[in-house]
């Protein structure tokens, strides 16, 4: 017992030290926090590789500093999926380090929440590579208040690298109208960015005409859905979307709609886009009937420099990148772009910087960010499984949305959803 | 809504609920034994299923033929319920059986213990993402016509699920073990005195719950198809609500509650929404405590002196 207390009372003085730790003048830090265990796990790690790509690229250095990277994890095992306790710890703890000037994350949009507000008072950059939920940056498309609740300091620190779900819902919608679907349900799995793309899908079917059968929302928690999918078969719709990821069920409700007996067309979004949700699936259950829309172009349609991206990857680590990976190498760019432009370790320099890339030539295409903080980027596509993988199946054409939309007369919520990036030009 | 959704609803809450029973089964006679709730029980079932799916993948089963997958499936329940059932013994002799006569909260806080060791081995053994069961039946409907769905899983739960409860109250009324078991759970220290082993009676019960949770991780397994090292929590917490429903201690309190959780969710699914199929149930166990508080069909004890 009592040889414990100096052991505690060095631990508390180490810990301390470690808080006042003068900043390293050589040393730039930049942090990632994804779920590292769990399901997400497989993507996270190809997220993790194309970020590490991107500083060996720089060759580990940026203008005068050394860049360290330092791989923060967001979940636990214990709960399988991102926890609000390890984000904010996560987000406190690169704020505490003073080496640090850019943090990469987060992959889940409900995270995002978690830690927009802590680093917004550091001002510390957040790019993310992967969340789509609208109320994150645009203004009066999100719940009331958003985003300027991310933003206690009234500045922007957080970008994004990936087109948000604005584009995404209503696309999908559009393009079940043009496959012929008629009647739809609806599934939601209750979180920021399911349930958030549900509700713009939702009000984009009933403005097109699609008639709209149904809307729930799952418990992410339940172990099966088949009252769920008894109702949805005495429904009869053409399609069944669910807003939700691999995370919060996906596979479940593929596998009970299956098995259900349900011959429907299965919608869902890129929260899905990992072979664990095929896996978790089942092949079987999906093979033909299960499509996947995806902010950007998947891996094997890239070009220029997204395609020398994929080829290093496939060369280095021996297996195709997932969907993500080339988005955590282009958000690692972008930092480094930053840090180079701002050319100082001044937080606020480094995070104004970022934000006022207009014009990036990147793996992704060229691109910049708007006033919010949003990828200029509008291109979205759709994937079939198909073998137990996903397949190309096409580009979703903004112009032929906005066109749709011009023959509408005005619905209100519409116009709210397309004025977001207005004067951006479509690809 | 036609009458034939409704009884679709019911064929779904009837093998659900039956499922739920089955692992109800096992707290409520622990509980009925040595007033112990076995937080573990739910983390046991998620090793059975573990070990289920090991067996499946080892033997190659989801490429067999017909007969032999039928053949698989029985040897399967017996070696995950010899599997569970041997473990829940053993934790029983490491675990509770030191607090026998410790204060009710430390047996209790011991289970909460062991379900979390449980759940570590389970995370170790299938790692950190949810795990496909293989499909080893098919969906193909047993009925007539293109209405009402009940395929070979669903048969299959009903195929296990019932001759086993039939036999463990067959068991529990006609035996000499079970008029132990009867007798140790009315007053252990009598039951000493007129010559029963209670130490042999409680593993005995402790076995048979474990068993008959052994037999329910293969059914989950092949009928929901999916497991994974948290699914002991939520199947728990069905369950453990379904035995205090029923009467916790009362064998057949654990089945009718099973039964009710079974018919409530899929029914209140439905209707309702699903959304809000958790609330409803949790709702109707507090409404039904409110007025019997002993539940369904449990007896009204006397505080103990």
């Amino acid at each position: 017992m009592n040889a414990s207390i100096p052991a505690v009372v060095c631990l508390l003085i180490g810990l301390l030290m470690a808080g006042c730790r003068p900043a390293d003048p050589t040393l730039v830090t930049i942090v990632s926090s994804l779920p590292r265990t769990g399901s997400a796990k497989q993507q996270s790690d190809t997220i993790v590789r194309g970020i590490r790509m991107a500083f060996e690229e720089a060759e580990g250095r940026v203008g005068p500093y050394r860049v360290e990277y330092l791989d923060l994890d967001d979940s636990t095992a214990a709960a399988g999926q991102w926890t609000s306790e390890a984000e904010a710890a996560n987000a406190r703890r690169a704020l505490q380090d003073p080496d640090v000037v850019a943090y990469i994350g987060t992959f889940n949009s409900g995270a995002a929440k978690v830690s927009m507000p802590i680093l917004n008072l550091g001002d510390l950059l957040m790019v993310s590579p992967a969340n789509t939920a609208v109320g994150l940056t645009k203004p009066g498309l999100g719940a009331p208040g958003e985003p300027d609740v991310y933003r206690p300091t009234g500045r922007l620190n957080y970008a994004r690298v990936v087109p948000a779900d604005d584009l995404q819902g209503p696309l999908s919608a559009d393009w079940a109208k043009r496959r012929g679907v008629k009647t739809v349900c609806i599934l939601d799995d209750n979180e920021v960015y399911g349930k958030g793309l549900a509700d713009l899908f939702d009000e984009r079917c009933r403005e097109i005409g699609i008639e709209v059968l149904g809307h729930d929302s799952i418990d992410a928690k339940a172990q099966e859905f088949k009252s769920l999918m008894a109702s949805i078969k005495a429904a009869k719709p053409d399609l069944v979307y669910f807003g939700g990821t691999t995370q919060s069920k996906g596979g479940q409700l593929a596998k009970d709609m299956a098995s259900a007996g349900i011959g429907a067309l299965l919608l869902v979004p890129d929260g899905c886009r990992e072979q664990v949700f095929i896996d978790s699936a089942g092949a079987a259950n999906l093979e033909g009937r299960c499509f996947v829309t995806f902010g950007g172009l998947p891996p094997e349609k890239l070009t220029g420099k997204g395609k020398t991206f994929v080829d290093r990857y496939r060369a280095k680590y021996h297996e195709t990148p997932e969907a993500y990976a080339v988005y955590g190498y282009e958000a690692g760019c972008v930092v480094l772009e930053a840090i180079r432009k701002a050319g100082t370790k001044d937080r606020r320099a480094i995070s104004d910087a970022a934000l006022a890339i207009r014009d990036f030539d990147g793996a992704l295409g060229h691109w910049g960010f708007d006033a919010n903080g949003d990828t200029t980027m509008r291109t979205l596509t759709v994937s079939v499984v198909k073998n137990g993988r996903f397949e190309f199946e096409e580009i979703l054409d903004v112009d032929a949305h906005a066109e749709v939309d011009g023959a509408d007369e005005d619905p209100p919520g519409d116009a709210a959803a397309n004025g977001a990036a207005p004067a951006e030009p479509a690809l | 809504m036609s009458v034939q959704f409704f009884l679709q609803q019911c064929l779904i809450g009837l093998t659900n609920g039956a499922l739920v029973a089955l692992v109800a089964l096992g707290y409520t006679m622990v509980y009925g034994i040595i007033g112990l709730i076995n937080f573990a029980h739910g983390d046991l079932i998620m090793l059975g299923a573990c070990l289920a799916l090991s067996l499946v993948t080892a033997f190659g089963l989801a490429t067999a033929g017909p007969t032999a997958t039928w053949l698989g499936i029985a040897m399967l329940v017996v070696a995950c319920g010899l599997f569970c059932g041997t473990l829940n013994v053993c934790v029983d002799r490491i675990v509770y059986k030191p607090l026998r006569n410790a204060p009710k909260l430390a047996p209790l806080v011991s289970a909460i213990g062991v379900s979390f060791i449980f759940m570590n081995i389970g995370l170790f053994w299938l790692g950190p993402s949810d795990r496909s069961f293989p499909e080893l039946l098919p969906s193909t409907n047993l009925l007539p016509g293109d209405g009402l769905q009940f395929t070979w899983k669903d048969l299959l739960v009903l195929v296990v699920v019932v001759p086993l409860m039939l036999g463990l109250s067959l068991l529990v009324r006609t035996t000499r073990l079970g008029r132990a078991m009867r007798a140790v759970s009315q007053d252990p220290t009598a039951a000493a005195l007129v010559g029963v082993d209670v130490d042999r009676v409680i593993a005995a019960t402790f076995f048979i719950g474990g068993a008959l949770g052994g037999a329910a991780s293969v059914i989950y397994g092949l009928y929901i198809n999916t497991i994974g090292f948290q699914m002991g929590f939520q199947n728990g917490l069905y369950a453990f609500t379904a035995a205090v429903l029923g009467g916790i201690g009362s064998i057949p309190g654990a089945v009718v509650g099973g039964l009710v959780i079974g018919f409530v969710r899929s029914l209140s699914s439905a209707y309702v929404g699903e959304r809000w199929t958790g609330a409803i149930v949790f709702a109707i166990l507090i409404v039904i405590l409110v007025f019997r508080p002993e539940g369904l069909l449990g007896r009204r004890t006397k505080e103990k002196v």
